[in-house]
């Protein structure tokens, strides 16, 4: 150790310490950053003090001042919710006619709809709201049940054929082929018929006959002219949309065995001013229509008069 | 750092700060410093107090970062967050043109204008103002603490306080309307940040300005450290002559011996002026941040004792080469042009023209569109396809404009907003954008049955007389094989 010399090339004074031939200059640290250094171990000390940090066999330390990742987030939602508190209580006591006129409340709920709707609704409609085949894509301007926003958020309160659910809609579609109703020559004929509607096929012999069995059987719901009735849910067969397919083999299978497609009734399920939201986004996606006064309410039918008497 | 009586004491891992005391100087350096600090303290406080007129749709303050609307102002210049390649443009000039004044001037940033060198400075004359010069200054730093010591240590650490409060309180500025801001501020309204910032400036100036002082240069700072890696026998340091100074000897010793001692009296003035406390005479150093305050006191002590000025002077290595071989060094001028600060030059202006030249022909109209992809296009109840966009139409002017978006292409195509109906579709849609607003709108484009994929554009024109338009193309999807 008593090997301090001072380093020629240098003019610095080595520590003495002597390693094959290498050498150490003294070169002191700043006093200054070993304190900040002491510092930062005390800060530790204490951090380690008020916040969850030493892990042990279940679970670790909670720290003194009771800190969580989940306590924040929930402080931190419910900060959150405090702040739409506003806006929530707004859509709960206005209409939603009232909500759609005022433009800056419309686009946050519609922003809230379609946060609901990403959690709830796109197993079936797609997120992009676009559905599938027999789930409808909610982005056209085709309403099985009526697309002003009243109709739509009727439809998401109470669902459609939910057993119990006394406002639900409902309607049940013969299937005609199946039961014996019509046979297999006329359901095909029908469903040539269905196709010169839409002009989708030209008119041929088969269409004529089927016309004869369609006007018997099936305006009933469909209406004379097949423009269907959104108070039976019952399609409009003149235009491009087919929910189950439109090619004939598609259409002859409807006839044949009827489609009843499910929605489930969201009241009760999610909160009044979720579904209004929902409404209002479903609305807003580019084929709502607008609200008349007074819509035509629930006709006092029920399903079993909806059904055509077989021939 | 220099011990020359090795210790047989077990050497110290740590060091205390050995505390520097510059003695006041006066000289051409100095009072190029002097300027250089007027301006730079006078831009540092002043700017965010200049006015600057913009109509009623934007803020009068010459120049604000304002972050709450992600608005950049500065003078008769706006800069919207999409063009923050300015800002980027402007920070990669900054950055080339610390290389050139380094290839050029050497480390005249480090000695002239870096915040911490301006600060620094300015807090060692308060403590000549308070404590005297250097002598004074060791004299109290020697002595016990008394009433004196106190009392002035009192006033010295108050007036580093309010200096610092004042630089802290600068800051902020910028960042809002400045009047409005000091009203908040003392009427304890403002935003928590704000008080927050200043806090921890007033902080980092008190100890960095008043304490800390050299350390950050030596210790803490990267700057000089690349620098050592820019510098070469080319670029302009502060050199002391030692073929001209050694061997050093007073005066009257040159005159019992002449020829045999050399022009340094070894007075020790170059050492006592240094902010850094380093002596030049040992040579380059990360210590010498090239403030040049050495050479205006050892040119007064020439003078003084009748010999030719720069035994201590700007000089490059290889003129220093020339020069101890006798020859005649170049002027100054010459040494600050070479290759490498030409390259940088070059570079420099290139990127300062390239941002000119786009800030001069920048659009103050802009239209961004973005397709839905889910679903990409839908078919309508009538067998039309629809296709929906997101368009976003920026009037980046300060005041309102009509303006009216046009598709081109897509025959048979038109168009909707999200908030009007079908019944209103139409090829020519018309808008009135509020000033200095991005307009966010919901596009619904439908085309006949059996429409092909193809593109189209929308065009955004503004139709008040100062016009000027902004085209976007876009992707219409439809079915496959609607075109058969």
């Amino acid at each position: 150790m008593a090997n301090k010399r001072i380093d020629e090339p240098t003019g610095i004074e080595t520590v003495g310490h002597e390693w094959d031939g290498i050498e150490e200059l003294n070169n002191p640290l700043p006093r200054w950053w070993v304190i900040l250094f002491w510092i930062t171990v005390v800060f530790s000390l204490g951090y380690v003090v008020v916040y969850p940090a030493i892990p042990l066999a279940k679970s670790g330390t909670q720290g003194v001042w009771g800190w969580s990742s989940r306590g924040q987030l929930a402080k931190e939602t419910q900060i959150a919710e405090a702040a739409r508190a506003d806006v929530k209580t707004k859509l709960a006591s206005l209409s939603l006619t009232q909500v759609a006129a005022d433009k800056d409340l419309l686009g946050k709920a519609v922003a809230g709809g379609r946060a609901a709707f990403l959690q709830n609704c796109v197993q079936c409609h797609g997120s992009g709201a676009a559905g599938s085949v027999g789930y409808p894509n909610l982005n056209d301007d085709d309403w099985l049940w009526g697309g002003n926003v009243e109709e739509i958020h009727q439809t998401l309160l109470y669902g459609i054929r939910q057993p119990g659910v006394a406002e639900t809609r409902t309607s049940a579609m013969p299937s005609f082929g199946k039961d014996g109703i019509l046979t297999a020559a006329q359901v095909n004929e029908v469903a040539s018929y269905v196709l010169t509607l839409s002009g989708s096929a030209k008119p041929d012999a088969a269409s004529q006959a089927g016309a004869a069995t369609f006007a018997a059987n099936c305006v009933a719901c469909h209406g004379p002219d097949g423009k269907g009735m959104r108070q039976f849910g019952a399609p409009n067969l003149t235009d491009k949309i087919w929910l189950y397919g439109g090619s004939k083999a598609q259409v002859a299978g409807s006839i044949h065995q009827a489609h009843a497609g499910v929605m489930p009734a969201w009241n009760g399920r999610l909160d009044p001013v979720t579904i209004k939201m929902l409404a209002l986004y479903v609305h807003s996606l580019g084929g709502g229509e607008d609200f008349k006064e007074a819509p035509a309410t629930t006709p006092a039918v029920d399903s079993g008069n909806a059904q055509p008497q077989p021939k | 750092m220099l011990n020359p009586n090795p210790s047989s004491q077990p050497a110290s891992l740590y060091e205390k700060r050995k505390a520097v005391f510059p003695k006041a100087v006066d000289g051409r350096f100095r009072r190029f410093k002097w300027l250089v600090m007027l301006v730079t303290l006078a831009i540092y406080y002043g700017t965010p107090w200049i006015r600057w007129d913009r109509g009623a749709y934007a803020p009068d303050q010459a120049v604000l970062l304002d972050m709450g609307n992600r608005r950049f102002y500065m003078f008769n210049i706006e800069i919207w967050p999409q063009e923050f390649y300015f800002v980027a443009g402007l920070l990669i000039m900054a950055g080339i043109g610390l290389f050139l004044v380094t290839s050029a001037v050497g480390r005249a940033w480090c000695g002239y204008a870096c915040p911490q060198t301006v600060w620094t400075d300015l807090f060692q004359h308060i403590d000549r103002l308070v404590d005297g010069d250097r002598n004074a200054q060791l004299r109290l730093e020697a002595a016990p603490w008394g009433l004196k010591k106190v009392w002035k240590r009192g006033i010295k650490w108050t007036i580093y306080l309010l200096i610092s409060f004042w630089t802290g309180g600068a800051w902020i500025m910028y960042f809002a309307d400045a009047p409005t801001l000091v009203r908040e501020f003392w009427s304890g309204t403002a935003a928590p940040v704000a008080y927050a910032t200043v806090a921890v400036l007033t902080a980092t100036t008190f100890i960095f300005g008043g304490f800390m002082r050299e350390q950050i240069c030596v210790y803490m700072c990267p700057w000089p450290r690349i620098q050592t890696a820019m510098l070469d026998e080319k670029s302009l340091i502060v050199t002391y002559k030692d073929w001209r100074g050694e061997p050093r000897g007073s005066v009257k010793q040159s005159l019992k011996n002449p020829g045999q001692v050399g022009d340094c009296i070894d007075c020790n003035g170059c050492v006592n002026v240094c902010p850094t406390g380093y002596d030049i005479r040992n040579g380059p150093d990360i210590r010498c941040i090239t403030c040049a305050l050495c050479i205006d006191e050892c040119d007064k002590v020439m003078a003084a004792i009748g010999r030719p000025r720069g035994l201590i002077d700007y000089a490059t290595l290889e003129d220093c080469a020339v020069e101890r071989a006798g020859g005649e060094p170049r002027p100054i001028t010459r040494a600050l042009f070479h290759t490498r600060t030409l390259i940088y030059l070059g570079v420099w202006g290139a990127l300062g023209l390239a941002l000119l030249f786009a800030l001069g022909t920048r659009k103050h109209i802009d239209i961004a569109v973005q397709k839905d992809r889910n679903p990409p296009f839908m078919t309508m109840s009538s067998g039309e396809i629809r296709n929906a966009y997101t368009v976003k139409l920026r009037n980046m002017e300060a005041r309102p404009r009509p303006m009216e978006v046009t598709m081109d292409g897509l025959p048979g195509g038109k168009m909707w907003t999200g908030d009007t109906s079908n019944d209103s579709a139409a090829r020519v849609l018309k808008f009135n954008v509020a000033a200095d607003r991005t307009e966010p709108l919901r596009v619904y484009v439908v085309a006949p049955e059996g429409t092909a994929a193809q593109s189209f554009s929308l065009t955004l024109r503004a139709t008040d007389a100062d016009g000027g338009s902004d085209t976007s193309e876009l992707r219409f999807d439809a079915p496959k094989g609607a075109a058969e």
